[in-house]
């Protein structure tokens, strides 16, 4: 049987919907394990990027740090601070953040360092004080390349809080790891599916939030400016 | 920290960090050796570009563990496995960069070379790809970086890594492990992240060097040649 099979048969069987640790509920901690440092991260990150981006003081730093801050691997973070903190909020909020921040940081910076010198002059000489140059101008011609930033932190939140279960907390990764050590495959590839499908409903949802959000004029320039 | 563990069990520290190196790097290179044709194909038919991207972006928000989960079947708890799971990781930053880079190419730059007489195969070789160079690279840095960490998870799955030590260290409560699982794996990716400085380096010696650390990131460098453009 391939893996659609088996994981089909799994998602589909009922006794999988009902009762603790159903699936309802451990989507339902999954998206609690991933809200919380997505906000965090932006809280953190846009302001920094932001800042950064439009006074261009300290960029070279920051996009090579943010490379090698992407080397800090997660289940090892969230095992270390399990060992020291057991199961504290902190213990898996730490180790999300971190993930969330790089993707948020450098397209934030991104999206503000490139907005044309021609319109951050225009927006000068218009008499614009900064806070008003950065708020009103700079920001809304970023906003496409920030939602990439966030989309792609938060499709990391979602994939990454799987392993949230390696040190016995909820989620879908619970499946997997429990069917991982029971050599039972099909809550392995079931839970598997699910976080696909959850990745797939956050593209999905933030396609739906650029329409929304982005100005016709800047769509085209946000699907082709994709960066990580 | 209990520092004599480390000399002590320096063989198996070597042994995971060699196979953590092999799975991360492996992959990074896979993933470029598929993203230069494929990018070439886009950077030359505009029209394939958005669905390749449509295609590149799903893939890229499938996890890793679970694409590895799904290969099993065909492959089984292996090397294979991680690898076949990174490469696609890998492919979906550097293709990307590939078509960037390559479009990147100023027009009279091109053209200049097809007037010198180059053909098309010779005009990409000699100029359009190195010229794309620094971009390209860029992406690679982000692939290897982001496989040699995401290979410490394919201990999950059983295949030797160093997530070894995370987990090893967490079933003995023993942070020491864990610390020097965290410094192998970011060592590890820095240095495979700097010898790809060093390459960019070498290939393109015409690059200032302030102007190279700006670079290498895919949007500074089109903002660079935007602004240079006007």
């Amino acid at each position: 049987m391939s893996f659609f099979s088996y994981a089909w048969d799994w998602v589909t069987t009922s006794a999988n919907w009902q009762g603790s640790d159903s699936i309802p509920q451990q989507i339902i901690a999954h998206l609690g394990y991933t809200v919380l440092p997505l906000l965090i991260a932006a809280l953190i990150g846009i302001p920094l990027g932001v800042a950064i981006g439009h006074t261009g003081r300290g960029a070279v730093l920051v996009v090579n740090l943010a490379n090698a801050w992407r080397a800090i691997p997660t289940l090892g973070l969230l095992i270390l601070l399990a060992v020291y903190l057991g199961f504290s909020i902190l213990t898996w909020l730490i180790p999300l953040v971190v993930l969330a921040i790089p993707p948020i940081i450098i397209n934030a910076y991104e999206g503000v360092a490139g907005v044309d010198p021609d319109v951050k002059d225009a927006a000068k000489g218009m008499g614009m004080t900064p806070w008003q140059q950065v708020t009103r101008v700079e920001l809304p011609i970023a906003l496409p390349l920030l939602l990439v930033g966030l989309r792609t932190a938060t499709i990391f939140v979602v994939a990454t809080a799987t392993i949230a279960a390696y040190i016995g907390l909820g989620g879908l990764g619970r499946f997997i790891i429990d069917g991982l050590a029971s050599n039972d495959y099909g809550p392995v590839a079931g839970g598997a599916l699910l976080v696909v499908l959850l990745a797939v409903l956050v593209l999905a949802l933030f396609a739906v939030l650029n329409r929304l959000v982005v100005p016709v004029g800047l769509r085209k320039q946000a699907e082709l400016g994709r960066t990580e | 920290m209990i520092w004599s563990w480390i000399p002590q069990n320096w063989s198996l520290i070597w042994q995971l960090t060699w196979e953590n190196a092999k799975l991360g790097v492996l992959s990074a290179l896979y993933g470029l050796i598929i993203s230069l044709p494929l990018g070439i194909i886009a950077a030359r038919w505009r029209w394939v570009y958005p669905p390749t991207l449509a295609v590149v972006n799903v893939v890229y928000a499938v996890p890793s563990l679970a694409l590895w989960i799904a290969l099993i079947p065909a492959f089984g708890l292996t090397d294979t496995t991680v690898i076949i799971g990174l490469t696609a990781f890998s492919l979906c930053v550097i293709l990307p960069n590939v078509v960037e880079g390559l479009r990147a190419v100023p027009a009279p730059v091109r053209q200049a070379a097809t007037a010198m007489g180059y053909g098309a195969t010779r005009r990409l070789v000699m100029v359009e790809l190195p010229l794309a160079a620094p971009v390209i690279i860029g992406g690679l840095r982000v692939g290897v970086v982001a496989s040699i960490s995401l290979a410490s998870l394919g201990q999950l799955i059983g295949v030797s890594s160093l997530g070894y030590l995370f987990i090893d260290g967490l079933q003995r409560s023993f942070p020491t492990e864990i610390y020097v699982g965290l410094v192998c794996v970011i060592v590890l990716a820095v240095i495979c992240d700097l010898l790809l400085v060093g390459v960019r380096r070498v290939l393109t010696p015409w690059q200032p060097r302030r102007q190279v650390a700006l670079a290498q990131w895919p949007g500074l460098q089109r903002v660079a040649l935007r602004r240079g453009a006007a």
